[in-house]
């Protein structure tokens, strides 16, 4: 084998400059592969992990995704029924304390039950609607992260204070009530409760800081009229791959509609497929022109080595041996130009993720690039780069062991 | 019919019936009818008039090209059934090629060139690898030139690089498509001397196509090719009386 390397390093040498050039044409499309699915992948994950770290992995609500079996098909096997008239349940999670008990059992991770309604604030003459969400404070902290965007008063004293509320900063501007005042609250079934604003958060959605108020979820059942009823509970799992096999199984057992987190934004992730779809094929059509590339100049070195081959054969090298000859050598270009292919991928990634970038908007905060270094992504390069090499230098190769000895030999001649 | 009958040997490679037509649009026949025993021991010239088929002859012997009927045998085993890879094996391991034109690695010195079919072989390895190389140059008087390139030579001494290479892997049958038809008269009179040495010793067979009518008749053989076909097979009984008074 080295004496097929010694072989096809002569050659290679003899066309030097031509096959740096080959080499660098790897080393680009493999380089440039790397940070772009480094700096993809980055910022995929960083807005993964934010959506994560904000949403719920498992959302159950008092929706049912599958009407309930009527008496009558549940006894005899086939019926029509005609004229029927469901009866009309009032929403909400029925017996909440039961289904969570259930879940505890087996469900890696926290809840957080919540019951939610509309209501209308009053304030110094000002009225103003409000989505209301009753709450436990300490189960809803561990599963949710408002905690971070509380900027005056806190999330907790809701614990302390049984008429607690918080909310958003914009709505507090709005009604020109600050941290400690009280203002009522009147729902649509006509129930009025005085509530004090026990903390202001900025989420930075706008829907959420002019709109929504986190109550006690006592406070909540008393105003809404829904004693000891729930209709939505978060899941936060240890987990969080794990949340689509536990949502199915919430679903399949409790009969409410279980929402995963990758459900919930399956059209975002969709996105993302698509993106590194378009990444992929750019990236595969810079190595495919480096291919051409390494197609190029192993036909030349198979051309000007004609003699070579020759004698090779006539010595008793056989057609096979010759050919692996040439494919080492399009291979050597593509494990070079993969090698420093991969330096310049990594050096372009610790680039990108040098570059400061200030966020205008929220608090002057400097923020970098998130760059996402995966072994993975090296490994997909190379590997095209590899194949595309194979490939371009099989098929000059495979022609040279075709060549007949005898053809050149007289040809010299 | 073959020579074999006379010496009662096993041939080291035999021609029986060999025709080889080039399917061209008008089929070119390059030889016909060839029944031909090279024996160890052989000192063989193969002579004839340009295009009468000697080289292809001797592509057909050396497992180069393939007979359009007729068979080919080395050391008494069949070839026409062989492929690819095993006609390149006894090429490797049981014949040597010198060609008119040197045919050596440019890039490769000529220690490195001696070696490439051993190291290809694997019948000598490492230390005795090179010692072989090394003796097999210095052999051939070319000691002071073994890390040189092919480039730097003159034409006898790349010749004799060329038969260095082909004897590197000890085969019994060297074969030989003019070896001294490029070189001036001293060059050729020492590789002429070189292939005469090398066919004395050990059995080893040489077979020589040449041009060269006197050096022909210093050789054991002759075979005369005309248009393709064995018109003459002498084997001069009276060589070494004829070298003796010379
Ligand atoms: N590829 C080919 N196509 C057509 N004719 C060919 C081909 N190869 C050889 N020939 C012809 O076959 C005949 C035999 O050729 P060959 O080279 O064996 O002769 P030779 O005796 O070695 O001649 P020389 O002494 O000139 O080397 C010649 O007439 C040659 O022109
Ligand atoms: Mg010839």
């Amino acid at each position: 084998m080295t004496l097929l390397f010694d072989i096809a390093w002569t050659h290679i040498r003899g066309r030097l400059r031509q096959t740096i050039v080959s080499i660098i044409g790897v080393m680009l499309g493999v380089g440039f592969s790397i940070a772009m699915a480094g700096l993809m992948q980055g910022s995929q994950d960083d807005f993964v992990a934010t959506l994560i770290d904000a949403l719920p992995h498992v959302l159950i609500t008092d929706e049912v995704r599958i009407p309930p079996r009527q008496p009558a098909t549940r006894i005899y096997d086939a019926v029509a029924i005609s004229g029927l008239q469901p009866r009309d349940d009032r929403r909400g999670i029925l017996n909440p304390t039961a289904v969570t008990a259930g879940l505890r059992v087996w469900v890696p991770g926290t809840f957080s039950a919540s019951l939610s309604g509309q209501g209308v604030i009053r304030y110094s003459g000002k009225e103003q609607g409000i989505a209301l969400t009753g709450i436990d404070p300490k189960a809803e902290l561990a599963v949710s992260s408002i905690e971070d965007d509380i900027r005056q008063g806190s999330f907790e004293a809701l614990t302390a204070t049984a008429n607690g509320i918080v909310i958003g900063d914009t709505l507090a501007d709005n009604l020109g009530a600050e941290l400690g005042d009280t203002f009522s609250v009147t729902s649509a079934s006509g129930v009025l409760k005085q509530f004090k604003i026990v903390g202001l958060f900025h989420t930075g959605i706008s829907v959420s800081d002019n709109g929504v108020g986190f109550v006690n979820l006592k406070s909540a059942q008393i105003l809404l009229e829904r004693p000891n009823a729930i209709n939505q509970i978060k899941v936060r799992l240890n987990d969080v791959n794990t949340a689509d096999i536990v949502a199915a199984r919430i679903e399949a057992e409790t009969g409410y509609k279980s929402v995963a987190w990758e459900e919930a934004n399956e059209g975002l992730l969709e996105a993302f497929k698509i993106r590194n779809t378009i990444m992929y094929t750019v990236v595969g059509a810079i190595l495919l022109v480096a291919g051409f590339g390494i197609f190029n100049i192993v036909s030349t070195i198979v051309h000007e080595k004609a003699r070579d081959i020759a004698i090779l054969k006539s010595l008793g090298f056989r057609q096979h041996t010759v050919m692996q000859i040439f494919v080492l050598e399009g291979l050597s270009i593509g494990v070079l130009g993969s090698l420093a292919g991969s330096v310049l991928g990594y050096s372009l990634c610790w680039l990108l993720a040098s570059i400061k970038f200030e966020i205008k908007g929220g608090p002057a905060e400097i923020t970098h690039l998130p760059i996402a270094y995966e072994p993975v992504h090296y490994a997909i390069a190379i590997a095209f780069a590899l194949a595309s090499a194979g490939i371009a230098a099989f098929m000059p190769a495979r022609a040279a062991a075709r060549l007949n000895p005898v053809d050149i030999i007289r040809g010299a001649t | 019919m073959t020579a074999a009958v006379i010496n009662g040997k096993q041939p080291a490679i035999e021609a029986r019936n060999v025709t080889r037509i080039l399917p061209e649009t008008v089929p070119v026949t390059l030889v016909k009818d060839i029944d031909l025993a090279i024996f160890p021991g052989d000192f063989m010239a193969i002579t004839g008039p340009s295009g009468s088929g000697k080289s292809s002859l001797l592509y057909l012997l050396g497992l180069l090209d393939l007979p359009t009927t007729g068979e080919v045998f080395i050391n008494g085993r069949p070839t026409h059934d062989m492929d690819e890879a095993e006609r390149a094996a006894v090429r490797l391991g049981t014949l040597g090629f010198v060609f008119q034109f040197h045919f050596l690695l440019e890039e490769f010195t000529l220690l490195g060139n001696t070696m490439v079919p051993m190291r290809q072989l694997g019948r000598f390895k490492g230390a005795a690898m090179r010692e072989r190389a090394e003796y097999l140059l210095e052999a051939l008087g070319l000691a002071d030139h073994m890390h040189k390139r092919p480039d730097q030579l003159s034409g006898g001494q790349r010749q004799r690089v060329a038969v260095a290479r082909a004897l590197a892997n000890d085969p019994p049958v060297l074969l030989a498509d003019e070896p001294t038809g490029s070189l001036d008269s001293k060059s050729s009179e020492q590789v002429f001397q070189i292939l005469s040495d090398i066919a004395g010793r050990d059995d080893r067979a040489v077979v020589a196509v040449t041009h060269d009518l006197d050096m022909a008749e210093r050789m054991d053989r002759r075979v005369r090719l005309i248009d393709g076909r064995i018109v003459a097979d002498t084997v001069q009984t009276d060589t070494m009386q004829a070298a003796e008074p010379a």
